[in-house]
C-alpha cells in the first residue's frame, strides 16, 4: 500500500485507519459479529432445513437489522472517534490535506470492514441458508454493502459531531431503527435498513422485505446519506476545535 | 521571514471568556508565552495554530488567514499539550507517517532527520505506549519538525523532560530561532521562559499583560512589592529599625506575634535585614514571602 496522497484517498491514513480499527479490543467485535450470523445460520439450516422463509426472516431479522448496522458503527468510531476523543487527530488535521480526503480515507477502511465482515458473511449465510437459491444470497450481500455504506456515513458525521458516537449510534439504533422501524409504517421512508430491505428485494424472484418502497427511492436516499454524511463530516472536521485542558 | 500576527482578538465559550482583546506579533527568533495555569496559552496556541476560531478579531500567518486554511500546514509545525499520540505505532512510524502526510518527497529521510535531531535514534523502533513522557515529548516534536517548519507553535514544552532533556529541547529551540524561524512556546515558568526566549509575552486571565525583553519583563517582576511575615526575638524593635529603612514600604505589628512587612525594593530589604538585626541585637527566627505565588507575580503585572 502506498503511503502518499493521491486524489482523495491518503495510503498513509488508510494503513493508520486500518491499525486503529484492529489495534483494540473492540476490534475483536467485527470478527464476532459474522460469526454470529453464519453460526445462527448453520443451526436455522439443521433445525429448519431449507426453508425460503426461515432464510428471509434470518438474513432480514438478524442480518440486516442487527449485523449490518453494529458492523459500520464498530467501523467507522474504531476509525473515527478514538482520535477525536484523545485530540491525537491533530496530527492528521496538522497537515496540508483536504479534510474530506481524510474521511474518505477513513471511509474506505469502515467500507472495506463492512465488505469483509457484513456483505460477505451475508453471502455466506445466505448460500448456507438457501443453496438453490443463490439471488437471494446476493440480494442480501448486496443490500448489506450498500446500507452499511450509508451507516458509515451516518456514524462519521456521529463522530465528529459528538464525543459519545457509540452510544448515540446505538441508541439511535435500537429506537428508529429497531423499535420505530417495526411499530410505525412510515419510518421506511427515513429508514436506512429499510432502504436497504428495498434494494436487497430486486434480486432474488419472490420476496418482500419492505412494503410501499420503490426502489429508485431507496437508492437515491442512500446515495443522499452518503454523500451528505461524508461532505458534512469533513467540513465538520474543517472546523475542528483544539484546545488543551484550560 | 514568517509573521504570526493578532489584531484585537478575543475568544469566548458560552459566557467565559478566554483569550480578551489580544494583539500580539509573533515575528522570527524565540518568543515565550508565559502565564500560570488557566491564562488562555492553550487558546492562544490553538488560535494561532488554525484549531480554533477567534470569537472576534483576526489571526493571520503572513497575512493569510489560519482558521479553515489547510494550506498554511506546509509552515506551521505544532507540538500539542496533549500526550496523546498514535500508541500502536513505533516512534518512527509514527514521524514517517507525517512525513508522508506532508507529501514530502522522501519521506524515510525527512524522518530520519527530525528523530536525530531530538535524539531519538536508539528508541525509534520501540512502540510509543512503552515512551516515557520526556520520549513523547521528543517524538511530537519530531513529528512537528519533519517537513522543517518556518513556524514552530509548541505547547507547554519543556513538562514531564528531565533536566537533561529540557536542556537539549532548549538548545534546539535556541538553534530554531537563530536560523530565523517563527518559535513560540508557552510556559507557566518565568526561568524556564527566560532561558530561551529574548522575547516574552506575558498573559494573564486571557489578557496580555505585558510583552517585551526578558530583561525587562524580569525587572517588572522582582520590583514588584514584597510581602513578609517575620518572626524575631523582639518585634517591635525590628518593626521600628526597618521602618527607617527605604526598602521597607510598611510593617505592622501581628497580634498572633510576628511582623507582617512590605517591601518595595527585594535587592535592597534582603542585604538590610541581616545588618539591621545584628546592629539592633535583634535574632531572626524566621523570614516568610507570603505572596511569591506566580499568580501574585502575575497579578501585580496586571496592575502595573
Amino acid at each position: 500500500m502506498s503511503g502518499r496522497t493521491s486524489g482523495p484517498i491518503s495510503g498513509t491514513i488508510v494503513r493508520l485507519g486500518i491499525r486503529s480499527v484492529f489495534g483494540r479490543r473492540r476490534g475483536v467485535l467485527l470478527f464476532l459479529l459474522p460469526l454470529v450470523l453464519i453460526g445462527l445460520s448453520v443451526l436455522v439450516r439443521v433445525l429448519v432445513g431449507e426453508d425460503p422463509n426461515a432464510a428471509r426472516d434470518t438474513l432480514y431479522g438478524l442480518g440486516l437489522v442487527v449485523i449490518v448496522p453494529l458492523v459500520s458503527l464498530l467501523a467507522t468510531t474504531g476509525v473515527l472517534a478514538p482520535e477525536i476523543d484523545d485530540g491525537s487527530i491533530s496530527y492528521l488535521l496538522a497537515k496540508p490535506i483536504s479534510r474530506h480526503t481524510i474521511v474518505i480515507s477513513k471511509l474506505v477502511v469502515a467500507a472495506t470492514c463492512v465488505l469483509l465482515f457484513a456483505a460477505l458473511p451475508m453471502l455466506v449465510a445466505g448460500l448456507v441458508l438457501m443453496v438453490d437459491e443463490p439471488p437471494l444470497a446476493v440480494g442480501f450481500a448486496l443490500g448489506s454493502l450498500v446500507g452499511g455504506l450509508a451507516y458509515c456515513a451516518l456514524f462519521a458525521l456521529l463522530s465528529v459531531l459528538t464525543r459519545h458516537a457509540v452510544v448515540v449510534g446505538l441508541i439511535y439504533l435500537l429506537i428508529w431503527e429497531g423499535l420505530l422501524g417495526g411499530l410505525l409504517d412510515g419510518v421506511r421512508w427515513l429508514s436506512i435498513t429499510r432502504w436497504a430491505g428495498a434494494i436487497t428485494q430486486e434480486v432474488p424472484d419472490d420476496i418482500t422485505l419492505v412494503e410501499g418502497l420503490g426502489p429508485g427511492y431507496a437508492v437515491a436516499a442512500t446515495a443522499v446519506v452518503i454523500v451528505l454524511g461524508t461532505w458534512l463530516t469533513g467540513q465538520r472536521l474543517r472546523a475542528f476545535n483544539l484546545t488543551g485542558d484550560e | 521571514m514568517t509573521t504570526i500576527q493578532l489584531d484585537n482578538v478575543s475568544r469566548w465559550y458560552r459566557n467565559v471568556v478566554a483569550v480578551n482583546d489580544v494583539s500580539m506579533t509573533i515575528g522570527p527568533g524565540v518568543t515565550g508565552l508565559l502565564g500560570p495555569n488557566g491564562a488562555g496559552k492553550s487558546t492562544l496556541i490553538a488560535l494561532m495554530s488554525g484549531f480554533l476560531a477567534p470569537s472576534t478579531g483576526t489571526v493571520t500567518l503572513d497575512g493569510e488567514p489560519l482558521w479553515r486554511n489547510e494550506q498554511v500546514y506546509r509552515k506551521i509545525g505544532l507540538v500539542p499539550e496533549r500526550e496523546a499520540l498514535f500508541d500502536y505505532l513505533t516512534g518512527r512510524q509514527f514521524v514517517m507517517a507525517n512525513a508522508e502526510l506532508h507529501g514530502l518527497p522522501d519521506p524515510g529521510a525527512a524522518a530520519q532527520a527530525a528523530i536525530a535531531l531530538v535524539e531519538m535514534s536508539d528508541a525509534q523502533d520501540r512502540v510509543i505506549s512503552t515512551y516515557s513522557k520526556g520520549m513523547r515529548q521528543r517524538i511530537k516534536m519530531a513529528s512537528s519538525l519533519v517537513h522543517e517548519p518556518s513556524v514552530l507553535l509548541l505547547d507547554e514544552p519543556f513538562n514531564g523532560m528531565d533536566p537533561r532533556q529540557r536542556i537539549h529541547l532548549m538548545e534546539l529551540l535556541r538553534t530554531m530561532g537563530a536560523e530565523g524561524r517563527t518559535v513560540l512556546f508557552s510556559s507557566h515558568i518565568l526561568e524556564e521562559v527566560e532561558q530561551v526566549a529574548r522575547q516574552i509575552e506575558v498573559v494573564v486571565a486571557g489578557r496580555h499583560a505585558a510583552s517585551g525583553d526578558f530583561g525587562a519583563i524580569r525587572r517588572l517582576m522582582t520590583d514588584r512589592p514584597n510581602r513578609f511575615v517575620l518572626r524575631t526575638s523582639d518585634d517591635r524593635r525590628m518593626a521600628s529599625a526597618l521602618l527607617v529603612d527605604p526598602s521597607v514600604r510598611g510593617a505592622r505589628l501581628r497580634s498572633e506575634g510576628g511582623i507582617e512587612l512590605e517591601a518595595s525594593d527585594f535587592g535592597r530589604f534582603s542585604e538590610v535585614l541581616p545588618q539591621l538585626a545584628r546592629e539592633h541585637g535583634v535574632r531572626l527566627l524566621e523570614v516568610t514571602p507570603t505572596d511569591e505565588s506566580l499568580e501574585s507575580v502575575f497579578a501585580y503585572l496586571v496592575s502595573a
